[in-house]
């Protein structure tokens, strides 16, 4: 199940999405999340899933693949579309059988927010399916970059994102090899009570935190050896670089904000 | 030859509890010259590895002076001598920063400020050097152990350091990657006459090396060309080394009631004196 | 049988090849093979910690197919040891004896006989009787290694893996470790199982030698057939055994074959020298 889950998950491509400079991409989910509050009719919520659609198409990414990958979320959408459907009591009734009405308005209601929920899942999957996750950090980091000044520690920030990004596959390692030791030795975390389940972890979580602290210490070491000392006087061997498309991207977003204004309700 | 770096009556110890301490290292003195490659031998616990520390500032001595580029190594100029060392360490994940390989390559050109079209030359020339250039966008999870301390050496690499420094860095590889690395290392040596102390106990990184340095209960017990110190035969297991093989076979050889002469280091010589004496007539 | 990592989705990475052998029972045998040869994952299909995907393992009278589950894996695993790679990964107890105790534990085995066991293990592998209260992470590394080995011997394994078990050892660590693996070998009588990059231990210890190359098992037999075998192995890349190589440069020197084949120096030292016996008896 976790291996087909793609939520959060970069896929290497060379699309017109994947070449865009991630500080627009970032810029964009982030507007597009208030944006989406914008559409309060049929009208504009078609617009809002037609422009999602679209770029799903430029980004080159299968749509098969990507509902595939979101199965787990589509569950939620669906369960957002139930709960509005079964407890919302406003407008005409629709449908009534034994305890269960329908009413106008929960259809409504369940649609259109389980729609906007799946438009925003939709987009920033393919944010990150397309944005490489230190792309992201350089752009979060450069973004932020302005609220230096109050004092918030932003290239420290940026550096525990990558560092954690990095040493994700790691760990995933060693805690596959941990487990299958303590498996030969007869550890059994797959059946019992939930409490003999919970203490089955220990031998899991212990040997874990021991080596995530040694890497720790050891990387720590590394990195001062090959001189680093925090964000000051440091330059950066990844140059973000804002092209006409990003400014395009932009344009795009105010034009579909205008849009949004325009036809709603 | 010009020193490099050298070590006067350095003595260290760890305090494990409350005034309890550990005399690590105990009076040390060596130097070593430019050029030269160095290897430092001993069990487990010798005081090897604190050498190590001493000599790129993790530690300070206790009593005596470390001086790197002829000058005593000091907190003041600590930053300054660490970026002219090049420091390879055992655990070849622990030591990966960057999130590719080209951006681990670049990120003590990035501490050391260097400029932007500056860092993309080195960073692919240490690549080169290090025959990794077809690597460079892998995440470190894709490479092999032998690969990623290639990777590391060349990041050490592209500041162009006048000490390459590789604590144990082969120790944890597998025979291919350990043979990826001296073999690299040798190549280094021959290219560019790369100064390089390595701390091992590999039996052919030791037989590589100009000059070896025993250690033993945190002292400076031998020094010498790799011949001089395995010509001491089995007291090598002392300090944590194994015999060349053919030194193993002569000795057993002897024990068998063959007595030989000389003492052999390659299996030719071996052979040879076999032949002579035995088997030619 | 045969093995692929998730089977049926894109990601399908196939590992092990058509695998028909057999493991002698009482025997020491080493499995060898390059990194990435598929002899870690042969291993774990040895205790299910891996089920094949295609044909069955069978261990001593259970049969592990990719429908195993539960019991029968218990059984297997009570019966099969496996000491992985850097051991003292596996450390979490608070103390020496009670991290040694785990495993016997975990399998059912009474805690007083248990106790007794673990007492006597860290004895017999050469670790100070007063590291038994101690915590394991404030020993030394070798030491480390010794308690994570112990806490697989501690549950009697008639059959024990051991993958790389000298891995990140100094030479003479490397040296105390493998002589110890021996002598459980011959006193408790069991199956061993080695997989390592070394030729150099599969000559000296093993008396049945498997070798594998991309997921496939390409030579098996007696090391002193398997191990002298120049042309295939090369063919694996690996490197003959130095003893054989040594003993071919000798028998080229003096045209004709010594009376054995020699697997350790020792038999090889003795060899020549019968060998010169004779030439010197023979003037």
């Amino acid at each position: 199940m976790m291996e087909k889950m793609i939520f959060g998950r970069y896929l290497p491509g060379d699309s017109f999405t994947h070449r865009l400079d991630p500080r627009s991409k970032l810029l964009f989910i982030f507007l597009f999340i208030f944006a989406v509050f914008l559409a309060n009719n049929t009208v504009t919520y078609a617009i809002l899933l037609g422009f999602t659609l679209f770029v799903i198409i430029i980004s080159r990414i299968r749509f098969s693949f990507l509902l595939g990958g979101l199965k787990p979320i589509l569950f939620l959408v669906v369960f957002t579309l139930l709960m509005h459907l079964f407890l919302t009591r406003e407008g005409p009734v629709l449908f009534h059988w034994k305890f269960i009405t329908i009413y106008e308005e929960g259809l409504r209601q369940g649609i259109y927010i389980s729609l906007r929920f799946f438009i925003l899942v939709l987009m920033t999957t393919v944010l990150t399916l397309t944005t490489s996750p230190i792309s992201i950090t350089d752009g979060v980091e450069t973004l932020l970059n302005p609220l230096k000044r109050l004092k918030l520690p932003v290239h420290e920030l940026a550096m525990m994102m990558s560092i954690a990004l990095r040493f994700i596959p790691t760990l995933m390692d060693e805690t596959d090899k941990i487990l299958k030791a303590q498996l030969a030795r007869g550890s059994d975390i797959s059946s019992g009570s939930v409490q003999q389940r919970v203490k089955a972890v220990i031998p899991l979580l212990v040997p874990l935190f021991v080596s995530a602290f040694k890497r720790a210490e050891d990387l720590a070491v590394a990195m001062e050896v090959k001189g680093y000392r925090g964000g000051e006087g440091r330059t950066r061997f990844r140059k973000l670089n804002w092209q006409a498309g990003d400014t395009a991207v932009m344009i795009i977003f105010g034009v579909l904000c205008a849009v949004l204004l325009y036809l709603r309700a | 030859m010009r020193e490099v770096l050298s070590m006067d009556t350095v003595s260290f110890a760890y305090e494990t509890d409350e005034d309890v301490f550990v005399q690590a290292v105990a009076d040390v003195s060596f130097t070593i010259r430019e050029g030269e490659w160095v290897s430092i031998v001993g069990h487990n616990g010798s005081g090897k590895s604190t050498l190590a520390k001493l000599m790129i500032g993790l530690l300070f001595p206790a009593g005596g002076t470390v001086h790197v580029f002829l000058e005593p190594l000091t907190e003041d100029n600590l930053w300054d001598i660490r970026s002219k060392l090049g420091v390879v360490f055992q655990n070849p994940d622990n030591q990966f920063v960057g999130a590719t390989v080209q951006d681990d390559v670049a990120f003590a050109l990035e501490n050391n400020g260097v400029p932007y079209e500056t860092m993309q030359v080195r960073v692919k020339e240490a690549l080169a050097q290090v025959g990794m250039s077809a690597y460079a966008l892998h995440e470190p999870h894709h490479l092999s152990g032998g690969q990623k301390q290639r990777v590391a050496i060349a990041g050490a690499l592209a500041m162009d350091p006048d000490i390459l420094i590789l604590d144990e860095a082969t120790s944890m590889l597998d025979p291919q990657g350990r043979g990826e690395v001296i073999d690299l290392i040798t190549e280094l040596r021959r290219t560019t006459g790369l100064t390089v102390i390595s701390i091992t106990h590999d039996l052919e990184e030791v037989l590589l090396a100009d000059r070896v340095l025993v250690m033993n209960q945190g002292r400076l017990v031998d020094s010498g060309t790799p011949e001089s110190i395995f010509e001491q035969g089995s007291r090598l297991q002392e300090h944590g080394l194994d015999l060349p093989f053919a030194l193993r076979m002569s000795e057993l050889l002897r024990e068998a009631g063959l007595p030989l002469t000389g003492d052999h280091m390659s299996e030719e010589e071996l052979v040879n004196e076999l032949w002579t004496l035995y088997f030619s007539k | 049988m045969s093995f692929a990592y998730a089977p049926g989705t894109p990601f399908e990475k196939k590992a092990l090849f058509d695998i028909n052998e057999a493991v002698p029972s009482g025997s020491y045998t080493a499995v060898i093979g390059h990194t990435g040869s598929g002899k870690s994952t042969l291993l774990l299909h040895l205790n299910g910690l891996l089920k094949p995907t295609e044909g069955t393992v069978r261990v001593g009278d259970t049969l592990i197919t990719s429908e195993t589950k539960g019991k029968a894996l218990r059984t297997v695993r009570r019966n099969v040891g496996i000491v992985f790679q850097f051991p003292e990964h596996q450390l979490f107890e608070e103390t020496v004896l009670k991290d040694i105790m785990f495993g016997p534990l975990n399998f059912g085995i009474p805690e007083e006989e248990a106790k007794a066991l673990a007492l006597e293990l860290i004895e017999l592998l050469g670790l100070p009787a007063d590291v038994a209260d101690k915590s394991p992470f404030e020993l030394s590394g070798g030491q480390m290694r010794r308690v994570a080995i112990a806490g697989v011997l501690a549950f009697k394994p008639s059959v024990l893996i051991l993958d790389e078990p000298t891995a990140g050892l100094d030479p003479q660590g490397r040296r105390e470790i493998m002589e110890l693996f021996e002598r459980f070998h011959r006193e408790e009588g069991l199956t061993t199982i080695l997989v390592t990059h070394s030729m150099e231990d599969a000559a000296r210890y093993a008396d049945h030698v498997i070798v594998m190359h991309e997921g496939h098992a390409v030579l098996a037999g007696p090391p002193e057939d398997v191990l002298t075998d120049g042309t295939r192995l090369e063919q694996y890349r690996l490197e003959l055994p130095r003893t054989v190589r040594f003993q071919r440069d000798i028998e080229r020197l003096i045209g004709g074959p010594l009376a054995e084949r020699a697997l350790t120096e020792e038999k090889l030292a003795a060899l020549i020298a019968q060998r010169a016996g004779e030439q010197g008896d023979g003037r």
